[in-house]
């Protein structure tokens, strides 16, 4: 197979999936339980100091 | 010796240029190495009176910030982007009154790409460095990394413009846009990039704060993304090590594809994602609230970043680029509605609770209006990208309305707003010259953007319209002039709208000058803004 033939069916397959995973993975890490406490004092960083 | 290494380094780096100008392969390289020598002679002679010898050369105090830096890029800012408006006032007038095309050094093709670089590489580019630098060691707690390599980033940076802006009045350009500088300029760049990245994550690494910031996350995607367009874009061939000219190594549609995906991506991560850093920062610090959600940053950060790259081809609708790539692009950029208004809807709402700010503070009203322009923004841009609107909006001057309100609208305003936010604290002013000239900048800003849009909307839809206008036989009812000339009076208000642009940008250079100098402008307070009754938090 050429070369662009086969990245694109990587791209289209593997690529597509991995990388729909991985925002998956990246949202239920965001709202996973307990996140919003620690959410809020990440938010907090800017105003500590001065 | 204090700077015995960069005279050193300096030196030997004038006479490499000098060595250049004496075997040059061709004209322009050889004027182009004239003035490198020129501006490397001019660094040396500074750096070898600014030397010290013995035991006068003190170790500079370390345990604080390290500012200097900042304070040159936020000068270099309003610097550059006086210039940039300048230039840009300019151009406008050559399309309304084509005499003013002085050739060959200042006619249209030439002067454009120095507007272009000038707004977004000079002015955008050093307030991305100053406001990166600053917002890195204040959310991380820690110094710069890397010693003096900060200062080589911002004084490298100062000459890839000068360079890059006397190679465009001299002609020399690789005709890719918004990456016109020729080889030997690009490899510059590219050292001035990595070292840039080693100072930013240095610091990240160094950390004394357990978690990164949100505002440093768009901020290194910012740095890493344009790293990588920047070298993917610039792979040439020069014609020889001592010539101004280069070939690509892409041919065809690949060439144009690959220039698209590096335009497209210059917009989505040097002025999207680098300018969200700012506002991530600058928003909540003028406001003194959190960002409104967190967790709303981090999903906007990794949708914005995993669909902005896929955006390029929507600027290749109806070439000779594969429908399948075509019809990719125009999807992935109107999935970018959703991160784009998450980001916006974030920050606009971090002021919930603080309304009564967008009244008593021109620097929030500044702010506010950055983020409502760059909604407006990604809003339009999505729509053009729609195969059918773009059928119509293509190669108008409505492509130009939609670049400019998002330029000048959210990159311009959010720039002007940090540079506010940034000169009292860092000359330790206690306060600005004048905040009333605040408020005339943002009216003066505000109404020559809006007209700016205004004209160029009107504009490009009329000369869509009048291109693909036939008569009942198959005939075009329009040539190509007579919709050249209907644009007179558009290009007229463009420019009004330019110079109004400009003279806010002229009132911020004197209200930054003064505030520098420690002068306090007396004037009537904006009424509501103080004595501010803060409930206890």
């Amino acid at each position: 197979m050429e070369t662009y033939t086969a990245m694109r069916h990587f791209a289209d397959s593997w690529g597509l999936l991995i990388m729909v995973l991985f925002f998956a993975g990246v949202v239920l890490f965001a709202f996973r339980p307990g996140s919003r406490k620690q959410a809020e004092e990440a938010a907090r960083i800017p105003l500590k100091d001065d | 010796m204090k700077f015995g290494v960069e005279i050193v380094g300096v030196t030997a780096a004038a006479f490499l240029a000098l060595l250049g100008a004496a075997f040059a392969g061709d004209d322009l390289f050889r004027a182009h190495m004239w003035v490198l020598f020129f501006a490397l002679s001019v660094g040396a002679i500074l750096l070898m009176r600014n030397t010290r010898f013995g035991a006068q050369a003190v170790a500079t105090d370390t345990s604080g910030y390290l500012d200097g830096p900042i304070r040159y890029g936020v000068v270099a800012t309003v610097f550059w982007g006086v210039v940039g408006f300048l230039v840009g006032v300019l151009i406008a007038a050559q399309l309304a009154f084509p005499h003013l095309n002085l050739e060959p050094w200042f006619n249209f093709g030439r002067v454009r790409p120095l507007h272009t670089s000038a707004v977004i590489f000079a002015f955008g580019g050093n307030a991305l460095i100053a406001t990166s630098f600053y917002v890195v060691q204040r959310t991380s707690r820690a110094r710069l990394f890397g010693g003096d390599l900060a200062w080589f980033v911002f004084w490298g940076y100062q000459l890839f413009i000068v360079m890059a802006a006397t190679g465009y009045l001299l002609g020399i350009t690789q005709s890719r846009e918004y990456a016109e500088p020729e080889w030997y300029l690009d490899i510059w760049l590219t050292i001035v990039w990595v070292a840039y990245l080693i100072v930013f994550l240095g610091t990240i690494l160094k950390r004394k704060e357990p978690h990164i910031y949100v505002a440093n996350w768009f901020y290194l995607s910012f740095i890493v993304t344009v790293a990588m367009l920047h070298v993917v874009n610039n792979l040439a061939v020069p014609v020889s090590f001592l010539s101004s000219k280069s070939y690509s190594a892409f041919a065809g549609v690949q060439d144009a594809l690959t220039q698209w995906w590096y335009g497209h991506n210059a917009v989505g991560f040097f002025l999207t994602a680098g300018f969200l850093g700012m506002m991530y920062y600058f928003i909540p610090k003028q406001v003194d609230r959190p960002v409104y959600s967190y967790r709303l940053s981090i999903i906007h950060f990794w949708a914005l970043i995993f669909l902005y790259i896929w955006a390029g081809p929507h600027h290749l609708h109806y070439t000779a680029l594969p429908d399948w790539a075509q019809t990719l692009g125009m999807v992935f950029s109107i999935m970018l509605w959703m991160p784009s208004w998450g980001g916006m809807i974030n920050g606009l709402m971090t002021l919930s609770g603080a309304w009564d700010k967008i009244r008593t503070d021109p620097i929030v009203r500044m702010m506010v209006m950055a983020v409502a322009f760059y909604g407006m923004a990604t809003f339009e841009g999505p729509m053009m990208s729609i195969k059918t609107v773009n059928s119509l909006s293509h190669y108008t001057d409505w492509t130009i309305g939609h670049v400019h309100s998002g330029a000048l609208g959210w990159n311009g305003l959010i720039t002007f707003g940090a540079i506010y936010f940034l000169v009292p604290r860092l000359w330790n002013r206690e306060r600005l010259y004048s905040m009333r000239m605040v408020t005339w900048h943002f009216w003066l800003a505000t109404l020559g953007i809006v007209i700016y849009a205004a004209a160029m909307w009107v504009a490009g839809i009329q000369q869509g319209l009048m291109w693909r206008e036939y008569d009942e036989q198959g005939f075009m009812v329009y040539s190509f002039a007579e919709s050249v000339a209907a644009m007179v009076p558009y290009y007229v208000l463009r420019m009004l709208g330019g110079v109004l642009y400009l003279s806010g940008g002229l009132l911020m250079a004197w209200n930054v000058f003064m505030t520098i100098r420690g002068n306090l402008r007396q004037e009537k307070p904006i009424p509501g803004a103080t004595p501010a009754l803060q409930p206890a938090e």
